[in-house]
C-alpha cells in the first residue's frame, strides 16, 4: 500500500480525532471525510481508506458516531456519519490531551535545537 | 433476541459495502472529470482504495467479538461440506471414534491404575516396608522383598522415630461356620496399627482396639462391606454379634466401608493377628508391613531409622537356647522401603505403557490416513483456495479454515470416541488380567475425558497441518492457470501423500513387530514343560483343618488320607493326592537351608530351598515325572521315616545326575537327623512358566517339626488336594467332591476349586493380555496401512487415467501398466520397512521385560512382517493397477 512517501499516515488516535472534529461542522459520508480531512489540511494529511471504514465502524460500536441512510453529494444513497453526544465530549477531552502532547513535544524539541 | 441482533447486524453489514461502494463512485467520477474514460478512472479508483473484500472484512470485524464470529462462520461452512460428502466423514469420523476412543480406554487404565492416587487418605505419606535380603534366597522375593517376622513389627513400632503408624499383616482363608453351610472366606489377618496407618473409618462400628490385638483378650473380628452385605444383608445389628471363624468364637465389632481394600487385596473378614509379645522368635518372616510417615519425613529417612533398629532386633529377640541371634547378619537386611502404591501396582506399568504405546501408535496411523483423506480433499479444492487466495484471502485465514474443519472433525470424533471409550472399558475390564491391580477402580473420570478433549484437537491439528502446509500458501498463478491441462499430477502433489503412507508402513512394521513378538514369546511359553501335565483335567481345591476342629497333628493326617480315599472312590476320578502348594499359585510352604552330607558350604550355612509337604500319588496325579527311585507310601509317612524326594535340578546340582540322588543324605539343621533321597521328580515352574523352576525339597505330609527343641510331630493343615479326571469343573462333580469331604468332617469347606488350567491361565493372563491387545492393535495398523496404500495407489489412478491413456494408445502393455503402479506402492512399501525396522530395533529392547524365550531382534520376526506388508502392499496396489490397465485410450482421451 506504499502510497506518497510525503503523506504521513495517521496514527489511530490522530485518525478518530480527525473524524471527530471533521464531523463537529456536519455529518458526512466517508468519502466526504476523505476530503474534507485532505483539503484542510493543505494536503499535508492522507487518509488510508483501509484505516478509515474500519476506524468508523469501532466508533459506531463506541457510541462516539451515529450513523443514517442519506444522499451524497451526487445524490446517491450511502451512509451520512454523525456526532452523538459521547463524541462531542471525547473530542473535547481528547482535544486537551492532545494540545498538551504538542506542548510537550514542541519544549523538548526547542531544549533539543538550542 | 438474536434474531433481531442477527437483522441488526446483517444490515450493519449492507451499510458497510453501501458506503465504501459510494466511496469509490464518487472518486471515480471525480477522475473522469479529470478527463479519464470511465474504465481509467475506475481501476485507478479501485487501485487507490486498495483490497475492498480485506477492507469490508476488517471494517464489519470490529463488529465481532474477538474473531469467534468468523469462526463460527467457518464451522458452518465446515458442517455444511461434510453434509455434502457423508461418505467422507463417516469414513473419517469413525476413524478418529476408533483411535481415540481405544487412546481413552487404555489411558482411563493407566490413570487409574498408575496415575490415581491410592484410595486411602493422604495416602502419599503411606509405605510398604519392603525389607532387602539378599542372603534370604527365596524367603525375599524379587518384587516385594523379605517379609517381616513378629517379633520385627513389635520392635520396629516400639523403637521407630520416623513413622506414625505401622503395622504387619498378611492374608489367608479361614472358614465361618454357624451362619449356613460351612463358608471359606477371605481373610486379611491385621497387627495393631494397620487401620490407623490406612486411616479409614469403619462404616459401621469400631477399630480394633488394643485390647482386641492381646492374645488372651476378647475374640473379635470386622466385616467387609461386600460381606456385611451379602450375610447380614447390611443390617446395623450385626455388630454385636458372633460368628464361628475357624472354630472359634468372635464378636463383629466394625465394618469397614465399601471399596475399602487391604492394600491390594479383597477380603471378607479382618482378624486381629494378636501377637503374643512376650513369646515371639526372631522368625517366621511372613507378613508385610506398612507404615504412615510422619509429616515432613522421607523415605531415605525412614530407611536410616529402622536400619538402625535392625541390630537392636537381634539383640532383643532369639530363636531358642544355643542359637545365634545375630546369624541373620549373613542375610544381610536392608530396609529398602518403597511407597505403598509403588507396591500395589507392582511391575504392571511396564506392559500397560507398552499397550498406551501402541495405542498411540494405531492413532497416528489413523492420523495419516485422515490427513491423506483431507489431502485428497484440499486438492479437489485447489481451484476454490486459489482463487480465494487471489482475492486477498491472506495465508493464515485459508490455513484457519482448513484446519477448522480438521479440529472439528476431530472433536465431533472425540464425542463418539468417549462412548467408544466407554464401551472399551466395560470389555477391558471383563477381558483384564485378574492380577491387574487396581482393575475395579478403572473408570472414565474428569481427567480421562480431558485426555480424550486435549487428543481431539491435537489430532484434529495434526492431520490438519499437512493440507495446511502444503495448500495454505497456494500460489494463484500456478494453480488456477494449469489446473486441469496437464497430463497427470504434478510429483510435488504426490509427494506428500507418499511421505504419508512411508510413515504408515514405518508404524505399522513396528506394532506387527511386537505384536508377533508376543506371539512367539506366548508360544515360547506354551511350549516351556511347568512339571505337570494335562492341566485341564487336574482339578484342584483347598482345604485347611485348623487346628481348633483337630488338635492332633496325627489326626490331621488321617484325615486327610481319609479325603484321599474318599476322593478317589469317586466315579471318573483315576487318583488323588495332595501337597502343600500346587505350582503358579504363589504361595510358597516354606524356604529354608538344606545341607547336602558331605558337602562344605561357603560361610559354613548351605542356601535356602524351596520346601513342600506331598502325600503319595501327588505326583502321579499331577503328572510330575519321577525320573529316579520311588515315590512316598502312607507305611513311610505314619512311620516318619526319615526321607525326602528331591527336584532334578537340586540332584543334579548336589550329586551330578537324578540317579546317582538316591540314596544320598540331606538333613536341614545339624541337630537333625539326615534324611535318605527315595526319588528324584522333574522340575516344577512353581512360579509361573516364565520363572526358572526352583530347586525343591518334598518333605512327607507328616514330619518332626525342625523348629521346636523336642521332636514333635507337626502335619500341614492347608494342603490343596489335587484329583486327575475327566470330570474336572463339572458341576455335578464338584458336588461329589464336596459330599465326599464332609463325609470325613462335615466343618471342612472347599476353597479355591478350580482346575489346574485356571491356575496355569491366570498365571499367563498378563502375558496374554499383553499379546491380545498388541495382536489388536497390530491388526489395525495393517488394516489401515493397507487402505492407505490402496487410496494412495487408485488416487494415483485415477489422476493419471489421461496418461495411462496416452501410453496405451502410444502400444504400452497393460501388464507394465499394472507392474508400474505395483511397483510404486512396492517402493513406497520397501521405504516404510527400511525405517520401520532401524525404529524397531531401538524399540523393542523396552519391551524385553514382556519377552520370554525370545530376542527383541528375533530374525524370525524380523524376516515375517516385512514380508507380510510387502505382501500386502502389492494386493492392496493391485487392485487400483488393474482399474488402470483397464482404461480405454479413447474414452481416456476423449475426455479431454
Amino acid at each position: 500500500m506504499a502510497k506518497n512517501p510525503e503523506h504521513r499516515d495517521l496514527f489511530p488516535g490522530a485518525l478518530e480525532i480527525m473524524i471527530l472534529q471533521s464531523l463537529r461542522f456536519r455529518p458526512m459520508h466517508g468519502y466526504a471525510l476523505v476530503k474534507h480531512i485532505k483539503q484542510v489540511s493543505d494536503n499535508l494529511l492522507q487518509v488510508e481508506e483501509g484505516s478509515l471504514y474500519p476506524a468508523l465502524q469501532r466508533m459506531l460500536r463506541e457510541g462516539l458516531l451515529d450513523s443514517e441512510t442519506g444522499l451524497s453529494a451526487k445524490g446517491r444513497p450511502t451512509r451520512i456519519y454523525r456526532l452523538t453526544d459521547a463524541g462531542l465530549r471525547r473530542l473535547e477531552r481528547e482535544v486537551v490531551s492532545f494540545e498538551k502532547m504538542f506542548t510537550g513535544i514542541t519544549r523538548v524539541l526547542a531544549v533539543a535545537k538550542a | 433476541m438474536q434474531i433481531l441482533s442477527k437483522l441488526f447486524r446483517r444490515r450493519r453489514y449492507d451499510d458497510i459495502a453501501v458506503s465504501i461502494q459510494e466511496h469509490i463512485e464518487e472518486r471515480t467520477e471525480e477522475l473522469m472529470q479529470e478527463g479519464r474514460s470511465r474504465k481509467q478512472a475506475e481501476q485507478a479508483a479501485r487501485r487507490e482504495f486498495g483490497n475492498v473484500t480485506q477492507i469490508a472484512e476488517r471494517s464489519r470485524e470490529e463488529w465481532q467479538w474477538a474473531a469467534l464470529e468468523s469462526l463460527l462462520a467457518d464451522l458452518k461452512l465446515t458442517l455444511r461440506r461434510l453434509r455434502k460428502s457423508p461418505g467422507f466423514a463417516a469414513t473419517v469420523l469413525l476413524t478418529i471414534a476408533l483411535g481415540i476412543g481405544a487412546n481413552t480406554t487404555v489411558f482411563s487404565v493407566v490413570n487409574s491404575v498408575l496415575l490415581k492416587p491410592l484410595s486411602y487418605p493422604d495416602s502419599g505419606r503411606l509405605v510398604a516396608l519392603t525389607l532387602n535380603a539378599p542372603g534370604a534366597g527365596g524367603l525375599a522375593d524379587i518384587t516385594n522383598g523379605l517379609n517381616l517376622s513378629p517379633s520385627m513389627y513389635l520392635t520396629f513400632s516400639e523403637l521407630n522415630r520416623t513413622f506414625q503408624s505401622l503395622g504387619v499383616w498378611t492374608s489367608g482363608t479361614a472358614s465361618v461356620t454357624g451362619l449356613a453351610q460351612p463358608e471359606e472366606v477371605h481373610t486379611a489377618l491385621i497387627s495393631g496399627g494397620v487401620l490407623e496407618t490406612l486411616g479409614v473409618l469403619p462404616t459401621a462400628g469400631r477399630w480394633f482396639s488394643q485390647a482386641d490385638q492381646d492374645p488372651r483378650g476378647a475374640k473379635t473380628v470386622m466385616l467387609s462391606y461386600g460381606y456385611w452385605q451379602r450375610r447380614f444383608g447390611g443390617d446395623k445389628s450385626a455388630i454385636g454379634r458372633n460368628i464361628q471363624v475357624d472354630a472359634q468364637s468372635r464378636e463383629i465389632v466394625g465394618v469397614m466401608p465399601r471399596g475399602f481394600k487391604m492394600v491390594d487385596k479383597e477380603f471378607d473378614l479382618l482378624v486381629p493377628l494378636a501377637f503374643d509379645t512376650k513369646n515371639q522368635k526372631l522368625a517366621p518372616f511372613y507378613s508385610e508391613g506398612i507404615g504412615r510417615l510422619k509429616p515432613g519425613v522421607n523415605l531415605a529417612q525412614a530407611d536410616a531409622d529402622i536400619a538402625r533398629l535392625i541390630p537392636m532386633w537381634m539383640d532383643s529377640w532369639s530363636n531358642g537356647p544355643g542359637t545365634n541371634p545375630h546369624w541373620y547378619e549373613r542375610w544381610r537386611i536392608t530396609p529398602g522401603f518403597r511407597p505403598l502404591k509403588q507396591r500395589v501396582v507392582g511391575d504392571v506399568g511396564g506392559v500397560l505403557w507398552v499397550v498406551m504405546a501402541t495405542v498411540g501408535l494405531v492413532m497416528l496411523i489413523a492420523c495419516t490416513n485422515v490427513a491423506n483423506l483431507l489431502l485428497v480433499r484440499a486438492e479437489s479444492r485447489q481451484h476454490e483456495l486459489a482463487i480465494r487466495a487471489a482475492l486477498g484471502a491472506g495465508r493464515a485465514r485459508i490455513a484457519r479454515e482448513l484446519l477448522t474443519e480438521s479440529v472439528s472433525l476431530g472433536l465431533m470424533g472425540g464425542v463418539i470416541a468417549v462412548g467408544v471409550a466407554y464401551a472399551g472399558l466395560r470389555l477391558l475390564t471383563a477381558l483384564g488380567p485378574a492380577d491387574l491391580p487396581r482393575l475395579s477402580e478403572v473408570s472414565l473420570d474428569i481427567r480421562a475425558l480431558g485426555f480424550t478433549f486435549a487428543l481431539s484437537v491435537i489430532a484434529g491439528l495434526l492431520f490438519g497441518s499437512i493440507p495446511v502446509l502444503r495448500y495454505a500458501r497456494a500460489k494463484a498463478s500456478a494453480t488456477i492457470g494449469n489446473a486441469n491441462r496437464t497430463a497427470s499430477a504434478g510429483r510435488v502433489r504426490q509427494r506428500s501423500r507418499n511421505v504419508l503412507v512411508v510413515a504408515q508402513v514405518a508404524m505399522a512394521l513396528v506394532l506387527l513387530v511386537s505384536a508377533l513378538l508376543m506371539i512367539r514369546t506366548f508360544a515360547a511359553l506354551r511350549n516351556v514343560d511347568p512339571g505337570f501335565s494335562d492341566a485341564p483335567h487336574l482339578q484342584t481345591m483347598h482345604i485347611w483343618i485348623p487346628d481348633l476342629l483337630v488338635a492332633d497333628p496325627q489326626t490331621v493326617t488321617r484325615q486327610q488320607n481319609s479325603i484321599v480315599d474318599k476322593l478317589a472312590a469317586i466315579p471318573g476320578v483315576t487318583s488323588v493326592g495332595f501337597a502343600g502348594a500346587v505350582p503358579m499359585e504363589n504361595n510358597d510352604p516354606n524356604w529354608d537351608q538344606i545341607g547336602v552330607e558331605g558337602k562344605r558350604y561357603e560361610g559354613g550355612d548351605p542356601p535356602l530351598r524351596l520346601f513342600n509337604y506331598v502325600s503319595p500319588g501327588y505326583f502321579k496325579t499331577a503328572g510330575t515325572k519321577l525320573i529316579a527311585g520311588r515315590d512316598f507310601t502312607w507305611d513311610d509317612i505314619y512311620g516318619l521315616r526319615p526321607m525326602v524326594i528331591v527336584s532334578e535340578n537340586f540332584a543334579r546340582e548336589s550329586w551330578g545326575s537324578a540317579s546317582a540322588a538316591v540314596g544320598k543324605r540331606v538333613r536341614q539343621f545339624s541337630s537333625m537327623p539326615w534324611q535318605e533321597v527315595i526319588g528324584v521328580v522333574q522340575d516344577v515352574r512353581q512360579h509361573g512358566v516364565d520363572q526358572d523352576a526352583p530347586p525343591t525339597i518334598y518333605w512327607t505330609a507328616m514330619l518332626n517339626d525342625p523348629y521346636t527343641r523336642q521332636p514333635t510331630i507337626d502335619a500341614p493343615r492347608a494342603v490343596t488336594f489335587v484329583l486327575r479326571s475327566s470330570r474336572a469343573g463339572d458341576e455335578g462333580f464338584l458336588n461329589e467332591l464336596q459330599q465326599a469331604v464332609w463325609s470325613v468332617n462335615s466343618n471342612l469347606p472347599l476353597a479355591s476349586v478350580r482346575t489346574m488350567q485356571d491356575i496355569y491361565s491366570q498365571s499367563m493372563a498378563r502375558t496374554s493380555f499383553t499379546l491380545v491387545m498388541l495382536a489388536i492393535a497390530g491388526s489395525m495398523a495393517l488394516a489401515l496401512g493397507i487402505i492407505g496404500i490402496y487410496g494412495v495407489i487408485s488416487y494415483a489412478v485415477s489422476q493419471r487415467t489421461r496418461e495411462i491413456g496416452i501410453r496405451l494408445a502410444l502400444g504400452a502393455q497393460k501388464s507394465e501398466l499394472k507392474w508400474m503402479f505395483v511397483r510404486s506402492a512396492l517402493l513406497l512399501t520397501a521405504a516404510g520397512v527400511a525405517i520401520g525396522l532401524g525404529t524397531a530395533g531401538a524399540l523393542m529392547r523396552l519391551m524385553k521385560s514382556l519377552l520370554f524365550g525370545i530376542s527383541p531382534l528375533d530374525p524370525f520376526t524380523y524376516i515375517t512382517v516385512p514380508l507380510i506388508l510387502a505382501i500386502s502392499a502389492a494386493l492392496a496396489s493391485y487392485l487400483p493397477a488393474r482399474r488402470a490397465a483397464a482404461v480405454d485410450p479413447v474414452e481416456a482421451l476423449r475426455a479431454e
